[in-house]
C-alpha cells in the first residue's frame, strides 16, 4: 500500500467540564469529586490512503464528528496525534498549522448554518484563497466561477446571497467553497444527512464525479448506512468513542464481525416489500459520562459473556484489512462467530 | 367497516401577501382500525399540513378552505371549537417530532400525563396516574413507576418519544397522526419505535397516519401509502404495490434515489430540479418540469389513472413492472 495521507495514531480526546461555584462549596463539605469528564474518542487509530473515501459511522455520542474536527485541526486531541501527510496536524495559531488547515476542508451537514447569509456566494468561495493568498482578485474570480460550474451551478450565481439557493444548492455552494482551497483530504460531516431524497442522490453523483475528477480523499462522516455503502471504500463503526470495526465496505456489509454493527445494520430499516421484522437493539446507548466498564457494548449485546463486563476489547485483526475489537473474535469467549 | 379516519377533498390554505398558497390541495385517503397509512413526501409536499389539519390545528393565516375530515364517522370540520377541542387527545391524537417540544420541562412525566387523562375523563388523581402507569407500560417502558416520577430532561431521546407515544394512547384514540416521530432518533432506537408502533396497531386496532420523508420507514411499516408532491396525493395503494410497483414518475424516481438499490459507487438515477415552490406552481401536474415523461399535455390537470384502489395523478402513467 501507498503510504497513507491521513494518519491518526491513538487519538483520544476527553472534554472536562469544571465545576460550579455551588458545587465546589457542596464538594468541599461533602469531600465529593467536582466536574465531570466526557470520552468523546479513546485511542482511535485509522489511516486514509489517497485517493480513498473512509466512512465513520455511528450513532449520537459515539464520536465521529469530534473525530472529523479533531482531523480538520479544530480540536486538538488530548494524547495522540493526527499525521497528515506524515506531518502533525496541529491546533496552534498561525506558521505551520495555518498552512496545513488549508490542506484539509470540512463540509458540515445543514447548508443554511455554513454559509454566511450576507456574504454573497461568489465571496464566500473566494475567501480562503483570498486569506492564503493563492492569486490575485481576479485569478480568485476566475476560479470561483470555473467552481461554481464545476459543482453544477452557474457562474452568475456568483453575486447571489444565500438565501436565493435551495437547500441542495447551499450544499453545492459549500462543497466549491471547500475544493477552492484545494485541500488534500476533505472532511464531510453528515454533509447530505439535511437534504430530500432527490437532492440527496444528486449531490451524492457531484460527489461521485468529482471525485473521479480530482481523485479526492475523503472523511465521510454519517449516520446512514446505505448513503455510506454507496459512497466509502472502507468503513469504520464506532460506538462510544472507540472504533469497534474497522474493514472494506464490500467485506463489512457482507458480513459484519462485531455484534454491534451487526445488530446495527439489522435494526435499519430498509426499502423492500412486506412486513418488515425490526430486529432491534435492546436497551439505550450509554452516556458518555458513565461509559460501562469492560466493553461498552456488552449490556446491549445479545453475545456477551462473561469476560465483556470486566475487559475491554482491543482491536484485532481476524482477517486481512479489517480489524475489530470484540471478545468474540480474539479467541476468548468460544463462540467464534456472531449470528448475522 | 366504517373507516376509523376518512379524509375528503381536503383543502388547506395560506393567506400570503401574494395570495393564497395552497399547501394541501384535495387530499383524500382514508384508514381502517389497525391499519397504518404511511405519507410520504419531500419537504414542502403538504405532508405535515394534511397532519395538522386532521386535527383541526390550523391557525390565521391559514385555513381549511374545503374537504371533511371523519373521525369514526363524525366531521371534524363540522364541528364547534370547543367541541374539536373535546376529540382531539379523545378520538384522534397526534405525536411530532420533536418530543422535547411536547413534554412539558417543569412538570414530572406522570403530572403532565395525569393532567392529560383528566382533561378528558372525569378521574381521580390516583386513578390518572394509574392510567399513565399503564400507557407507559403499553409502549414497553421498563420501569414506569420510576418514569412517572422523572422530569422530561432525565430521559433519552427515545424514551421521551416513548412518552410522547404513550400520551397520544392514554384514551384510547381512534386516529393517531405522527409527524416524522423517529427522524431525530438514532436508528437503533427507531428501530425499538418501529417495532412497538407496528404492535400497538395490531393489538390496540388504532388506526395510525405516519408521515415521513423517509421510503424505507414506510416501506416496512406501513399497510398503505400516499405520495404527495406540492401539496396533491399523486400516487396510493397498498405499501407493496407502490413500492415494487410505482406507476406514478415522482415516486419512481423518488425510489429510485435510494442509494441501497443500486452497485455502490455507480451514478444514482436523480431527478432533476428541485422541489417546487408552492406560490410558483406551474400549471396542471406540479410534477412536470422534472418529469422524463413530461409532454405538452402535462399542462392540464393530470386525470386519475389508477386502478382499482390505487390513485394515480399522471397523464403518462408507468406500464406495470
Amino acid at each position: 500500500m501507498t503510504e497513507p495521507l491521513l494518519e491518526v495514531r491513538d487519538v483520544s480526546k476527553r472534554f472536562t467540564r469544571e465545576a460550579g461555584l455551588i458545587e465546589r462549596g457542596i464538594a468541599r463539605l461533602s469531600g465529593a469529586r467536582t466536574g465531570s469528564t466526557v470520552h468523546a474518542l479513546t485511542e482511535v487509530s485509522l489511516s486514509v490512503a489517497r485517493g480513498e473515501v473512509l466512512g465513520i459511522v455511528g450513532e449520537s455520542g459515539c464520536g465521529k464528528s469530534t473525530l472529523g474536527r479533531i482531523v480538520s485541526g479544530i480540536y486538538a486531541p488530548s494524547s495522540g496525534e493526527v499525521l497528515l501527510d506524515g506531518a502533525p496536524v496541529a491546533r496552534e495559531r498561525g506558521g505551520t498549522a495555518h498552512k496545513l488547515t488549508s490542506k484539509v476542508q470540512m463540509i458540515h451537514q445543514d447548508p443554511f448554518a455554513s454559509l454566511n447569509p450576507r456574504m454573497k456566494v461568489g465571496e464566500t468561495i473566494g475567501e480562503g484563497p483570498r486569506v492564503h493568498d493563492l492569486g490575485t482578485a481576479r485569478e480568485v474570480r476566475e476560479r470561483t466561477a470555473a467552481l461554481l460550474e464545476k459543482v453544477g451551478l452557474e457562474a452568475s450565481y456568483a453575486d447571489r446571497l444565500p438565501h436565493q439557493f435551495s437547500g441542495g444548492q447551499r450544499q453545492r455552494i459549500a462543497i466549491a467553497r471547500a475544493l477552492a482551497m484545494e485541500p488534500e483530504l476533505l472532511v464531510l460531516d453528515e454533509a447530505v444527512a439535511s437534504l430530500d431524497v432527490s437532492i440527496q442522490a444528486q449531490v451524492l453523483n457531484l460527489f461521485g464525479e468529482l471525485r473521479q475528477d480530482l481523485g479526492l480523499t475523503a472523511l465521510f462522516i454519517s449516520h446512514d448506512l446505505s448513503v455510506v455503502r454507496h459512497v466509502c471504500d472502507r468503513v469504520a463503526i464506532m460506538y462510544l468513542g472507540r472504533v469497534v470495526e474497522l474493514a472494506s465496505a464490500a467485506a463489512l456489509y457482507a458480513k459484519p464481525l462485531h455484534p454491534y454493527s451487526a445488530a446495527l445494520f439489522a435494526s435499519v430499516p430498509t426499502l423492500g416489500t412486506g412486513r418488515a421484522r425490526f430486529h432491534a437493539i435492546e436497551g439505550e446507548i450509554p452516556s458518555p459520562l458513565d461509559p460501562p466498564g469492560g466493553c461498552a457494548f456488552h449490556p446491549r449485546c445479545p453475545m456477551a459473556g462473561p469476560r465483556c463486563s470486566v475487559e475491554i476489547p482491543r482491536l484485532t485483526r481476524p482477517e486481512a484489512g479489517r480489524e475489530v475489537a470484540c471478545h468474540l473474535h480474539d479467541g476468548g469467549t468460544g463462540r467464534a462467530e456472531v449470528a448475522a | 367497516m366504517t373507516a376509523a379516519l376518512e379524509v375528503r377533498g381536503l383543502t388547506t390554505r395560506f393567506a400570503t401577501r401574494t395570495g393564497h398558497v395552497t399547501a394541501v390541495n384535495d387530499v383524500s385517503f382514508s384508514v381502517s382500525p389497525g391499519r397504518i397509512l404511511g405519507l410520504v413526501g419531500e419537504s414542502g409536499s403538504g405532508k405535515s399540513v394534511t397532519g395538522f389539519s386532521i386535527l383541526g390545528l390550523i391557525d390565521e393565516p391559514g385555513e381549511i378552505a374545503a374537504g371533511s375530515v371523519l373521525i369514526e364517522g363524525e366531521d371534524m370540520r363540522g364541528l364547534s371549537a370547543e367541541a374539536q377541542r373535546g376529540m382531539r387527545g379523545r378520538k384522534v391524537a397526534m405525536v411530532f417530532q420533536d418530543p422535547m417540544m411536547t413534554l412539558n420541562p417543569v412538570l414530572r412525566v406522570g403530572d403532565q400525563m395525569a393532567m392529560a387523562v383528566r382533561v378528558h375523563a372525569r378521574v381521580s388523581k390516583k386513578a390518572a396516574w394509574a392510567r399513565a402507569r399503564a400507557a407507559l407500560d403499553t409502549v414497553g417502558i421498563p420501569a414506569p413507576d420510576e418514569r412517572l416520577l422523572s422530569y422530561p430532561h432525565q430521559l433519552s431521546g427515545g424514551m421521551r418519544q416513548r412518552v410522547a407515544i404513550a400520551t397520544a394512547l392514554l384514551h384510547g384514540p381512534a386516529v393517531i397522526v405522527a409527524d416524522e416521530p423517529t427522524t431525530a432518533l438514532d436508528v437503533s432506537i427507531q428501530g425499538q419505535i418501529l417495532a412497538e408502533v407496528r404492535r400497538l396497531a395490531d393489538e390496540t386496532g388504532t388506526a395510525i397516519v405516519w408521515i415521513t420523508h423517509d421510503l424505507a420507514v414506510v416501506s416496512s411499516l406501513a399497510d398503505d401509502i400516499c405520495v404527495m408532491y406540492a401539496g396533491r396525493i399523486v400516487e396510493s395503494g397498498t405499501a407493496e404495490e407502490v413500492i415494487a410497483d410505482p406507476r406514478h414518475p415522482y415516486t419512481r424516481g423518488l425510489i429510485q434515489s435510494v442509494p441501497s438499490l443500486h452497485e455502490p459507487g455507480r451514478k444514482l438515477p436523480q431527478i432533476p430540479g428541485s422541489t417546487p415552490q408552492l406560490s410558483h406552481l406551474p400549471s396542471g401536474c406540479a410534477f412536470r418540469p422534472r418529469c422524463p415523461r413530461a409532454t405538452e399535455i402535462c399542462a392540464t390537470d393530470p386525470p386519475d389513472a389508477g386502478q382499482g384502489h390505487r390513485l394515480n395523478l399522471c397523464h403518462h402513467p408507468l406500464g406495470a413492472a
